[in-house]
């Protein structure tokens, strides 16, 4: 067992740096596949194109995170159970879109940095803390996004101090911007904010929130090839986890499923 | 022409071991003991915030008696190895007995190479799952390994304390207010004064529980635990 005489500080992901200079996000040099999706334009930055959506709401407890279940590879659908929702740790979680490999990754690491610094400190990081560490994170995987393996992650959470939920969307060089209603990002996210924009008012109850999350996801569903709708033969719904002072909530299928059932209803009554 | 001095490698060690000894019978005791929920921590700590007990990983807590700044070393060395082996292998590929085989490594190292060894004595304390055994391991200065069973104590007067818990703790089914009242008698016995609440630094590992097993018990829940029937 190392005994690291002097202190690599309290963060996992400065430590597996340190520790495997091999792993430092960056692919082999090369030029990238012609043709490759989001490869980068001509602007230089890589267009960002991944078949997801991912959202968050805030609401008058706390926030709110929902996403949906479909992995696309191309024109083919290579999974139908795919989480994109993760819980980052008990008062926070983190919604990924992008490239698949990389975005999980990301998820699974930001999640392993957060227990490691509680347990090294004996503290919880604040709100604010987390969110940089992830845009330092987000900023550390831009030589894999040139190389179009865009990761794009939201971060969401319930800060103590302030006691109100908060959102925070990246951009693809670790830009951390905080959101003070809601957000929504993947290859769907256009048309789940415009359907956030339509519905959202202040001070939801969390019943409301439940059905405007599932409304944006239905209608990028509708839109979007590469978001997937509620699947009602294999009974595969939206991913919702709600934070609040009491911690993160991962819902129950049967209460999404029954809030998903009386959205179709309502739709079919339309048509 | 001086010759050089010669010490012979026992009297070295010897040496060194009551060096060691003495620095870790100063300070004060942590006691582990199975229970009906799991595996209760105690300590004897007047600090709310300088914490002997911690919790290592999923189903593992560490705590350390004598020198502060050394076992707190020893404390996130271990938490950056079984971080580090959980990400890299899976969470349940990290188990108590290899990190208390790599805590004896390092310590015996240093207790055989370094000018002045450790004074420290630490536990390694693993709740099983399902109906699977708990393990406690205790490692002494010179890295020496002890896989303890029922009860385990480190720091201050252990022998006074071992003595005392052996002759009351009888069955791993006891429950947690019992363990936890043990515990504190045990403790006020060999220091001869009441340690209240505020006095002592008390966490459980919890067998039922899914994930992150560790949970502290404050003065305030401590309390209502002692008080309940």
């Amino acid at each position: 067992m190392p005994l690291f005489n002097d202190d690599p500080g309290s963060s996992f992901y400065d430590l597996l740096l340190s520790r495997r200079p091999d792993f430092s996000g960056v692919l082999p040099q090369g030029p990238p596949p012609a043709h490759a999706p989001g490869m980068p334009t001509a602007s230089g930055l890589p267009s960002v194109s991944h078949g997801t959506t991912v959202l968050a709401i805030r609401f008058q407890d706390g926030v709110l995170m929902a996403g949906d279940r479909q992995a696309t590879e191309g024109f083919q659908v290579s999974g139908r159970r795919i989480e994109k929702v993760f819980k980052a740790d008990a008062h926070s979680t983190i919604a990924i879109a992008g490239a698949a490999g990389p975005a999980l990754e990301l998820a699974r690491l930001f999640q392993i940095e957060l227990e490691h610094y509680e347990k090294l400190e004996g503290d919880i990081l604040s709100c604010e803390g987390k969110a940089n560490k992830l845009a330092q994170m987000v900023r550390g995987n831009l030589p894999m996004a040139f190389q179009g393996l865009v990761v794009i992650p939201i971060f969401a959470g319930y800060d103590l101090k302030r006691r109100e939920g908060r959102i925070f969307k990246y951009d693809v060089t670790g830009g951390r911007y905080e959101e003070t209603d809601y957000h929504a990002t993947g290859s769907g996210g256009k048309d789940a904010r415009d359907t956030m924009k339509q519905m959202y008012q202040r001070g939801l109850s969390e019943a409301k929130t439940l059905r405007i999350a599932l409304e944006a996801l239905y209608n990028a569903a509708e839109e979007d090839v590469g978001t997937g709708g509620p699947d009602l033969i294999r009974g595969i719904y939206p991913t919702v986890m709600v934070m609040t002072e009491q911690g993160v909530r991962d819902l129950e299928t049967s209460q999404i499923a029954e809030a998903c059932t009386a959205l179709i209803e309502t739709r079919r009554e339309r048509a | 022409m001086a010759l050089p001095y010669y010490v012979s490698p026992e009297q070295m060690m010897a040496d060194k071991a009551e060096y060691a000894k003495k620095g870790i019978a100063k300070g004060r005791s942590i006691i582990a003991m199975e229970c009906a929920v799991g595996v209760l921590l105690v300590a004897d700590n007047p600090s709310a915030s300088l914490h002997k007990i911690s919790e290592m990983y999923d189903r593992i807590a560490f705590s350390g008696a004598g020198k502060y700044n050394e076992f707190e070393m020893l404390r996130k060395a271990g938490i950056r190895h079984a971080d580090l082996k959980g990400y890299t292998y899976s969470r349940e590929d990290v188990t108590a007995k290899s990190l208390a085989n790599a805590y004896s490594q390092s310590i015996g190292t240093i207790f055989s190479t370094d000018p002045k060894p450790l004074e420290v004595e630490i536990l390694v304390v693993e709740v099983g799952e399902g109906d699977k055994p708990n393990e406690i391991y205790r490692i002494s200065f010179d890295g020496s390994i002890i896989d303890e069973r029922g009860v385990a104590a480190i720091g201050g007067k252990v022998e006074t304390l071992m003595t005392f818990l052996k002759s009351r703790w009888t069955t791993p089914a006891i429950t947690l207010r019992e363990a936890l009242r043990l515990g504190i008698d045990a403790l006020d016995t060999v220091t001869n004064q009441k340690l209240g609440p505020e006095g002592l630094e008390v966490a459980v590992l919890e067998r039922t529980r899914v994930g992150r097993a560790f949970r502290r018990i404050g003065p305030s829940a401590m309390k209502a635990l002692l008080g309940s029937p």
